[in-house]
């Protein structure tokens, strides 16, 4: 744990997982550890902890009885907080935000165990659970029902599917076919993530820019060495060999810093944010310089700079000609 | 162990918890001082009283359900304090293999975001006593939500506690102001965190944009400090914001192969001649439409209206000048 945890969020944690290992006497150290997301070395420590802790009295027989020598844990004479705590506010809005947003998904299949589901998570939760509803998220909406259902279809029928797809980064639409690995949604965009064949990799295919998808007759496995990005590490994370760009932004520019993934950031004392960032393709942020009207500039790679000025230079002749 | 240490105060205050639960009578501080070995190891009954105190609190501040009752019918003169079993445990619920599904599919939905934390304790909670392994997603469906404003936290604990915030706002054009705001809900709409409530400066009903924020956001008020309109839309407000005025017809000519997205939203394409299209678009904003056509550079050009074309050549010239070695 980066920061030191405090007394009472380890007293949190610990009412959490004394239920947990109860119930799985005799498990393994390391799963365990791996299970509760925290080092081997902590459960050790709060186990120590466990066992010098008991009911009133303190004698011998009072105390929890923790256990894990063998490197198996077994917990006991803990019946007292043998249950979990209820739901806290931010654990029931965890969820409950969470499987409403996942309600509102057009043609969802699961809709009816989304609904049992909340429905017993919210008579569970009592008053709080209606503060959670102030919490909203609402995934995309703009994309076609029938291009999430179709995506979906091939992905369970393991087929393969060929798609009309717009690179709106190169500005240029493509045809390829692609075997289908997961659907997700991230900042409110639907993705398909899959081989593609054309470019012999895995690529995310954003739904609302799928022009056309049709599931082929064809099984839709991807090879074997097809792998499957981590949603919450590297999904836009640059491959080493790409080109790296830095950018001057203007205050009124400064969301460019929040919007795009940015490798580094450099606050000026005039307001000014100095941005660097890799890509695999410059193209879109030349277009993003040339949308931003003087709010961005590029300081490096000189061609880049280069670049944006001459095209916006013709741009601007077009219509001194006219 | 020293008594200060983080580790001894999480021995104590789990010391205290157990010999709160498993009494059925409420208890008095004389009793629970007893009880409690490291309360008994205090200097003198005051500073056993402020620490106590202070121990009493955390605990609720954790959702613990510790209750003051009188130790007598007949005479409340004395508090007794006892935590009910029944309102401490979470209820046995027993969910079905495809309800624990989209239930962890929910939790994920915050990954890596700032109710990460919450979510995965909530699951194991629910999961304390199912001990089947939790089976991989085989929804093929990913929720993932993003919190990377700093202020989701604050207006997040404010919107759910209804306790009046104040923060400084930052306007597209980079004016900042300090603004005081009742928050109603907080709200993640195309990808962003929005938050609406009543901005008492300017005693209406506001949105604000979380990305916006700069800065600390300042609890002003007590929690419950007001009442959210039953009425309240949270995202038909968002959605106001961003209301726009009736479509206008533009001309756009377009290289062959370029400007994909324009073309999608034509009205009618027709070619021009081998290197050019020609293409009718409707628009509402001119200043939106001409950045989205400014972007195209060289690939686009506006041939009506003339509002339009202006906007983006003035567009073009701030970024051909931007570009000058500074």
């Amino acid at each position: 744990m980066a920061t030191p945890e405090s007394a009472t969020a380890r007293l949190s944690r610990l009412l959490t997982m004394v239920p947990w290992l109860v119930n799985r006497q005799g498990i393994d150290i390391d799963e365990a550890a791996a299970e509760l997301g925290v080092p081997r070395t902590q459960i050790e420590a709060d186990l120590s902890l466990l066992f010098v802790c008991g009911t009133p009295g303190h004698l011998p027989d009072d105390l929890i009885e923790a256990e894990w020598e063998e490197g198996r844990v077994y917990l006991r004479n803990a019946d007292t907080i043998a249950r979990p705590l209820r739901l806290g506010i931010d654990e029931a809005t965890a969820l409950i935000v969470g499987l409403r947003a996942l309600a509102a998904v057009p043609g969802l299949g699961e809709r009816e165990a989304v609904d049992r589901a909340l429905a017993k998570l919210t008579e569970a939760t009592g008053e709080s659970a209606q503060a959670t509803s102030r919490v909203q998220v609402k995934l995309a909406g703009s994309v076609a029902d029938e291009t999430l259902a179709l995506a979906r279809e091939a992905l369970s029928a393991r087929r393969r599917v060929h798609l009309r797809y717009l690179v709106a980064a190169r500005d240029e639409a493509t045809e390829r076919d692609v075997d289908p690995m997961r659907v997700f949604n991230i900042d409110s965009h639907w993705y398909l993530e899959g081989w593609c064949h054309r470019a012999q990799d895995v690529r995310l295919f954003r739904l609302d820019r799928i022009e056309t998808i049709t599931l082929l007759d064809h099984d839709g496995t991807p090879p074997a060495q097809a792998r499957a990005r981590d949603l919450d590490t590297d999904i836009f994370t640059p491959a080493p060999d790409d080109l790296q760009v830095t950018l001057g932004l203007a205050p009124q520019a400064a969301w460019v810093a929040e919007y795009y993934p940015v490798q580094e950031l450099i606050q000026g004392t005039d307001g000014t944010l100095t941005v660097t960032l890799r890509t695999a393709d410059s193209t879109w942020v030349r277009n993003l310089v040339w949308r931003l009207a003087g709010g961005a500039w590029v300081i490096e790679p000189e061609s880049l700079r280069q670049e944006v000025r001459a095209g916006a230079e013709e741009a601007l002749a077009a219509y001194e000609e006219s | 162990m020293s008594t200060t240490s983080p580790a001894a105060k999480t021995e104590r205050l789990l010391n205290l918890v157990i010999c709160l639960l498993y009494t059925r009578q409420p208890l008095s501080k004389a009793r629970i001082r007893d009880a409690v070995p490291q309360y008994g190891e205090t200097a003198s009954t005051e500073a056993f009283d402020r620490m106590f105190e202070r121990d009493k609190d955390e605990l609720r501040d954790l959702g613990i359900p510790l209750r003051t009752e009188p130790l007598d019918a007949y005479f409340d003169d004395e508090p007794g304090y006892r935590i009910d079993r029944r309102e401490y445990a979470l209820p046995d619920i027993v969910f079905e293999a495809d309800e624990l599904a989209v239930l962890g599919l929910a939790s994920r939905t915050w990954q890596q975001a700032s109710l990460a934390g919450a979510a995965s304790t909530a699951m194991r909670k629910l999961r304390a006593a199912d001990v089947e392994r939790d089976s991989a997603s085989i929804l093929g469906l990913e929720p993932r939500v993003r919190t990377t404003e700093a202020a989701f936290t604050p207006v997040k604990d404010a919107v759910l506690a209804c306790r009046p915030i104040s923060f400084d706002y930052r306007k597209p054009d980079g004016a900042v102001s300090t603004r005081h705001l009742q928050p109603w809900g907080v709200t993640n709409w195309h990808g962003r965190w929005y938050v609406t409530g009543f901005d008492t400066d300017r005693d209406a009903p506001r949105v604000f944009r979380l990305g916006r924020i700069d800065g600390a956001v300042k609890a002003t008020g007590r929690a419950g400090a007001y009442q959210v309109p039953e009425d309240h839309d949270a995202l038909r407000m968002i959605d106001g914001v961003e209301v726009e005025r009736e479509p206008q017809p533009a001309v756009l000519r377009v290289l062959v192969g370029a400007g994909n997205t324009l073309r999608r939203r034509a009205r009618t394409v027709g070619e021009v001649d081998d290197h050019w299209s020609q293409l009718d678009v409707d628009f509402t904003d001119t200043e939106v439409f001409a950045e989205q056509i400014a972007g195209f550079g060289p690939a686009v050009r506006v041939i009506h209206p003339p509002e339009l074309s202006r906007a983006v050549v003035r567009r073009l010239r701030a970024a051909r000048d931007a570009q000058e070695a500074r």
